[in-house]
């Protein structure tokens, strides 16, 4: 459709583009800031004004990952010398790496938490996508008694704050033995993001039109074949909308994380902070390890990004 | 040879009864259209003949065995749906070949089948594409191809064509009715355009609020509605009715519409085919074509004044006030110069139709 542009449509759509760039800038720069701090050295990382020119480092990263003491004497040249060179930049940095009584490097608390938040994020986005696809199809499908009531309930379990229930769920957990497990987390963050996905997928599958089952059901298949052959290639863009989003809150999880975990199954989440505990807090690797824990939900995001386009505007998805 | 027989179905939706002791019975090889407006079950028809909506009384049977408890995909029927009825996500090739990945069938059967398909329906410089490049013909064309690639027992279409504009409608129609003679299977079709159901079916099904009302070829549904319904449904321009008097004359009958002061004129033997009816109430039917209008008067002609005049290219309709009645009549285009003009009507006794008021049946009267 040929649109007919005035002038002051033209300026107004000027004035939009620097709207969003505006808030593009407000919105990325905490994520500059951080990925900045990331590559500081140490001493520049809390400097007033900030620094933003400077030469930047790997530093952060190697203590990430390491677990490292402050060192009473310095090294002597031959122990300097000796040292691999991610090892002289821990020296370089007043500390040194811990190491095991055969000479092994201990690794730090992070690779291990940032493992947990995968499996945990993972599993229960998986988890509650999947049984949030099937459930909408359910209640998009056939008749169920008392629906209309059936979703409200689904959806009233997002009606209050979730932290208000951290210290009964705490107890319970503590009963059953989930504490400080996967499946502990797994199962809370499912819960939490099931009624989401539920009301989502509803959405979505309201949309397909059910003649493409029909058809199917016609040529010969079953519900379940005409349901994974049909309906899900169809359901794609909003399982990947809904994918995203169970995601992110899972993954950002921090209230829970902290009070359920501590050592076994700890997200990265409630990890990163407590870094700040010991010493002189230092930011630098307190910034890698947040740009570090930036990076799957960017890339999830931006993988997916054609389908969460359209399965933003709920409801329009195909004419 | 598949037939395919309803006997005394029935099906409620909630508590209102959209179809009501349905029977009627398909021969092999017949074309049969489900007519009517819409919401008058016929589409619900179809879908459980297809297995798609259970009913709630009565036998589906399909060459003799009852069937209405099988599952849609063990009736070995197909069905071409209005719209949505291929699969966005595969290209025409995988569409028509779907029915087949269902079967036990080898990919090199498969191919061999999907391919002579494509060819009989003229789609095989698409069989790379996705539906949504095709337009909507070519759409309906893989549509029917996926529902013939299987060959099933019967096929089932709804409204294939409805939702294509009327030039396209008319290619397709006369495709579809080519397919048929050629591939020859059982087919319902339902549409509510009556020009479809005339053009193609070897007997249309009329229904109206979830009854039947008529069945027979689309000769038979046309020049003997079997009720007011039927009558008024089927044919463009709309058939008049009247609420009419017959009146003894002797040695002829008179017919007298709209409380005019003289009446039409018929053969004396009208009152004997009406049985008894003639003192009751009486509708008059007849079709544009049947009222006879001339310039100049004549024995038996009334005269009337024209109110409006339709030119519709190769005929005109022309709306003639007879007492407090509008008769519409069909003449050769210019017949008529315009409103107001003094003519003489008379209506033909071989084309007209009475009916009882009280239950809308035909008479079955024939002169």
């Amino acid at each position: 459709m040929a649109a007919v542009t005035t002038s002051t449509e033209r300026s107004l759509n000027k004035l939009a583009i620097v709207g969003v760039l505006i808030v593009t800038v407000i919105f990325l720069a905490p994520i500059y800031w951080i990925a900045s701090t990331a590559f500081k050295p140490r001493n520049l990382a809390t400097t007033i004004p900030p620094t933003v020119m400077f030469q930047p480092e790997i530093s952060p990263f190697v203590k990430l990952f390491t677990k490292r003491s402050q060192l009473r004497t310095a090294p002597t040249p031959e122990q300097y010398a000796a040292a691999p060179w991610w090892e002289r930049l821990v020296f370089d940095g007043g500390e040194k790496v811990v190491r095991s009584g055969r000479g092994e490097v201990q690794w730090s608390g992070y690779p291990s938490r940032f493992m947990n938040s995968l499996i945990v994020a993972i599993t229960s986005t998986v988890l509650a996508v999947g049984m949030g696809t099937f459930t909408a199809y359910g209640f998009s499908r056939f008749k169920v008694k008392g629906e209309a009531d059936l979703l409200f309930f689904i959806l009233s379990t997002r009606m209050l704050p979730p932290v208000v229930v951290a210290i009964p769920m705490f107890l319970m957990y503590r009963v059953v033995g989930l504490n400080d497990t996967h499946w502990g987390l797994i199962i809370l963050y499912t819960a939490f993001n099931l009624s989401f996905s539920v009301w989502l997928m509803k959405g979505f599958m309201d949309e397909i039109p059910k003649e493409y089952e029909e058809a199917a059901l016609v040529d010969g298949y079953t519900r379940m074949e005409a349901f994974f052959k049909i309906v899900l290639p169809e359901a794609a863009t909003g399982i990947a909308a809904t994918a995203v989003f169970c995601f992110i809150t899972a993954w950002n999880e921090y209230a829970f994380a902290l009070i359920m975990t501590n050592r076994r199954a700890q997200t990265a989440p409630p990890f990163i902070p407590s870094q700040v505990g010991s010493g002189l807090p230092d930011w630098t690797v307190i910034a890698a390890g947040t740009f570090l824990f930036l990076l799957p939900v960017a890339i999830f995001t931006f993988l997916l990004r054609n389908h969460l386009l359209r399965g933003m505007s709920f409801g329009a998805i195909r004419k | 040879m598949t037939q395919i027989e309803l006997r005394g179905v029935q099906k409620y939706f909630g508590a209102v009864q959209v179809i009501k002791d349905l029977n009627l019975k398909i021969d092999d090889n017949e074309f049969i259209v489900l007519l009517g407006q819409s919401g008058c079950g016929k589409t619900t028809t179809l879908r459980a003949i297809a297995g798609l909506e259970t009913i709630d009384g009565g036998d589906i049977l399909i060459d003799g065995k009852p069937v209405q408890h099988l599952k849609a995909a063990d009736r070995d029927i197909a069905m071409v749906f209005q719209s949505f009825s291929l699969y966005p996500h595969m290209s025409v090739y995988e569409n028509i070949a779907f029915p087949l990945r269902a079967t036990r069938k080898s990919k090199a059967e498969i191919d061999s089948e999907v391919r002579s398909v494509a060819k009989t329906l003229q789609v095989t410089d698409l069989i790379d594409k996705k539906p949504s490049a095709l337009s909507g013909g070519d759409m309906q064309r893989v549509a029917i191809g996926r529902a013939l690639v299987r060959r099933p027992k019967a096929m089932l279409m709804d409204e294939p064509i409805g939702a294509l504009d009327a030039k396209l409608r008319e290619e397709m129609r006369a495709e579809i009715k080519r397919l048929h003679i050629k591939q020859g299977s059982t087919t319902i079709y339902v549409t509510h355009d009556q020009i479809e159901a005339m053009s193609l079916a070897d007997r249309i099904v009329i229904m109206h609020e979830g009854v039947l009302q008529q069945v027979g070829s689309p000769d038979e549904v046309y020049s003997r509605p079997a009720n007011l319904f039927v009558a008024q449904f089927v044919g463009s321009p709309v058939m008049n009715v009247a609420d009419a008097a017959v009146a003894d004359k002797a040695t002829s009958a008179s017919v007298t519409v709209g409380g005019a002061a003289t009446g039409f004129e018929f053969p004396h033997a009208l009152l004997s085919k009406l049985n008894g009816h003639a003192g009751g109430k009486l509708a008059l039917g007849i079709r544009p074509e049947g009222v006879i209008v001339r310039r100049e008067a004549a024995e038996g002609f009334l005269p009337v004044e024209t109110q409006i005049v339709e030119p519709l290219g190769s005929f005109d309709i022309v709306d003639l006030k007879v007492g407090s009645k509008m008769l519409r009549a069909r003449t050769k285009s210019g017949f008529v110069s315009g409103p107001g003009e003094k003519v003489f009507v008379r209506i033909d006794p071989a084309q007209a139709h009475f009916f009882d008021t009280a239950s809308g049946k035909s008479l079955e009267v024939r002169l």
